[in-house]
């Protein structure tokens, strides 16, 4: 019988809003950074300000947790998959709060306006400094990698628990009832 | 009972028939991710044009300069001001044309990727801008002493470049490659027709330099208009003179910048041209109709020059898309181009900066007067 607890609804409102915003991001990312198109400048315009807007969600998405915490996972769950749920969730805050930090730090760095919408700008976060910049910009895409291979291992965990397990640990994030 | 008790524990007590399928089902969904995920990045895509393809066209046609600009390779810093007339302001919002004054960080450099080549007449010059006003709202503009571009696309840039780079048997252009390329781009035929037709004038403070690719201003009632502009120099016209300046000085047109600043600050009056409706601003091979209305927007003044190894320019990007509130781009796809091949190129010499052997004109050269 499936007795796994769900999260609060807050935490789900959290999560269902970034998940879209995250992946949009990464493969706006990639695809900006492949692209000499007319769609460049439409991708980079919408890159920046929903980075910045990950960045603002995903703090309030840590005090959330404070708050409400997550539902314990199921305690057949054997201790491999445990640690690799912890681990994998630990690094994906932990990207989702650094990747527009970086962005934001890369792009001060070589001084390019930080432009969110219209006439409204971040500040830069960082001197003007050309080396500085090369090393945030390579880390940028490192990170992007990273990021994106934890979102699939995230999504193939999420899957397992939903039609292998059937452990609720799927439902406990996505259901709707 | 029996299927399950084979599976492994980690597949729970939940476990189900069918295991393969379901697994199979996982895997396919996370193959078709990543796929689309790869096929966005273009590692699926070997045709397609990535500012990577277009760096390794700018390395066949150039060679390798490691720490420089992978075109505009050679150029100088500048610094100066820009007096707004005030006579813009109707048009754009851009804090920048407010009656007042901007400080500029400019650099003038000759088109291509080779660093070191000899300053020759007929090289295209370039003249690049970086506005700042108080506020943070800067505006960064490169313009070339052209009347028009030679391409309208991305893809025509990139096999304009492959077309002309030099055959490694022979050191020279293939023909057969140059003719193919003029066959299927009749509209740099046209637009080589107008660049060879220019004034070529004695340097690059009596130059013209244009934006080349069509912008928008923005007024603050919210209306658009598109616009092309210049800086027309207020140093009086001087053909190119047959007699070089001075014989072997491989930077005879720097050199002479930087004494003609020395001597007094040079001056630019920045004229935007307003197009009218029907008037191209999505291909930069075509001219605007003669007769359009121009806006004397304010002076330009240079009164610094540095050289690249020390001046304010070296780490900035003049990216093209560095606009204020108040310009907008046009529909001309050359400007995403541009700017996304401009930030691969600062990011390879960004990564570089360490390994960077000194530029042309170095600092020894501008402190002294210009004279190598």
């Amino acid at each position: 019988m499936i007795t796994q607890a769900r999260f609060p609804a807050a935490s789900r409102l959290l999560h269902w809003m970034m998940a879209p915003m995250i992946v949009a991001m990464l493969f706006i990312g990639v695809g900006m950074a492949a692209s000499v198109s007319a769609r460049y400048d439409l991708l980079v315009s919408i890159h920046r300000p929903l980075g910045i807007a990950i960045l603002v969600l995903c703090v309030l998405r840590m005090v959330n947790r404070f708050i409400n915490p997550p539902p314990e996972l199921p305690a057949t769950l054997p201790s491999l998959q445990r640690f690799a749920a912890k681990a994998s969730h630990i690094l994906l805050y932990a990207l989702m709060f650094i990747m527009p930090l970086v962005g934001w730090g890369m792009l001060s760095a070589a001084r390019y306006p930080i432009v969110l919408y219209g006439p409204l700008r971040l500040p830069p976060i960082l001197p003007h400094d050309l080396t500085l910049y090369a090393w945030l910009r390579d880390l940028h895409t490192a990170l992007a990698y990273l990021f994106f291979a934890t979102f699939l291992a995230h999504f193939g965990a999420a899957l397992f628990h939903g039609v292998i397990r059937r452990d609720g640990v799927l439902e406990s994030m996505a259901s709707w009832r | 009972m029996n299927n399950m008790n084979r599976m492994p524990f980690w597949f729970g007590a939940g476990a189900v028939s069918n295991v393969g399928v379901r697994l199979g089902a996982i895997g396919t969904v996370m193959l078709s991710v990543a796929g689309a995920f790869a096929y966005t990045g273009g590692w699926l895509s070997p045709i397609r044009l990535t500012p990577d393809r277009m760096m390794a066209a700018f390395q066949d046609a150039n060679g390798i300069h490691v720490g420089f600009r992978r075109n505009h390779a050679k150029g100088v810093c500048v610094t100066g001001w820009f007096e707004s007339s005030g006579q813009a302001a109707a048009l754009s919002k851009a804090a920048v044309f407010k009656l007042g004054r901007v400080p500029i960080v400019g650099r003038f450099a000759l088109a291509g990727g080779a660093p070191f080549q000899s300053d020759a007449p007929m090289t295209v010059r370039s003249m690049a801008l970086r506005f700042l006003p108080l506020g943070g709202q800067e505006w960064r503009t490169g313009m070339n002493n052209i009347p028009v571009f030679p391409v309208n696309s991305a893809r025509g840039f990139y096999e304009q470049l492959l077309a002309f780079a030099p055959d490694p048997a022979t050191g020279k252009p293939d023909p057969a490659r140059t003719r193919a390329f003029r066959a299927a781009h009749p509209e740099t035929v046209r637009a080589l027709s107008l660049i060879k037709k220019r004034e070529v004038t004695s340097g690059f403070v009596n130059s013209t330099f244009n934006s080349l690719n069509s912008f928008r201003f923005i007024n603050a009632a919210g209306a658009s208009v598109p616009v092309r502009w210049s800086t027309v120099p207020v140093q009086p016209f001087a053909g190119e003179s047959a007699a070089p300046s001075a014989a072997g000085d491989r930077n005879s047109l720097f050199d002479d910048l930087i004494a003609q600043i020395a001597q007094h600050p040079q001056q630019w009056r920045l004229i935007v041209t307003i197009g009218q409706a029907d008037d191209p601003t999505n291909d930069a091979t075509l001219p605007w109709p003669a007769g359009r209305r121009q806006i004397d927007a304010g002076t330009v003044t240079i009164d610094q020059a540095a050289s690249e190894d020390s001046g304010r320019c070296t780490a900035v990007n003049y990216d093209p898309l560095v606009l204020p509130s108040g310009i907008e781009p046009s529909d001309d796809p050359l400007l995403s181009a541009r700017s996304a091949a401009y930030a691969r190129s600062f990011t390879l010499r960004a990564e570089e900066e360490h390994e960077k052997p000194p530029s042309a004109v170095t600092t020894q050269e501008v402190q002294a007067g210009g004279k190598s």
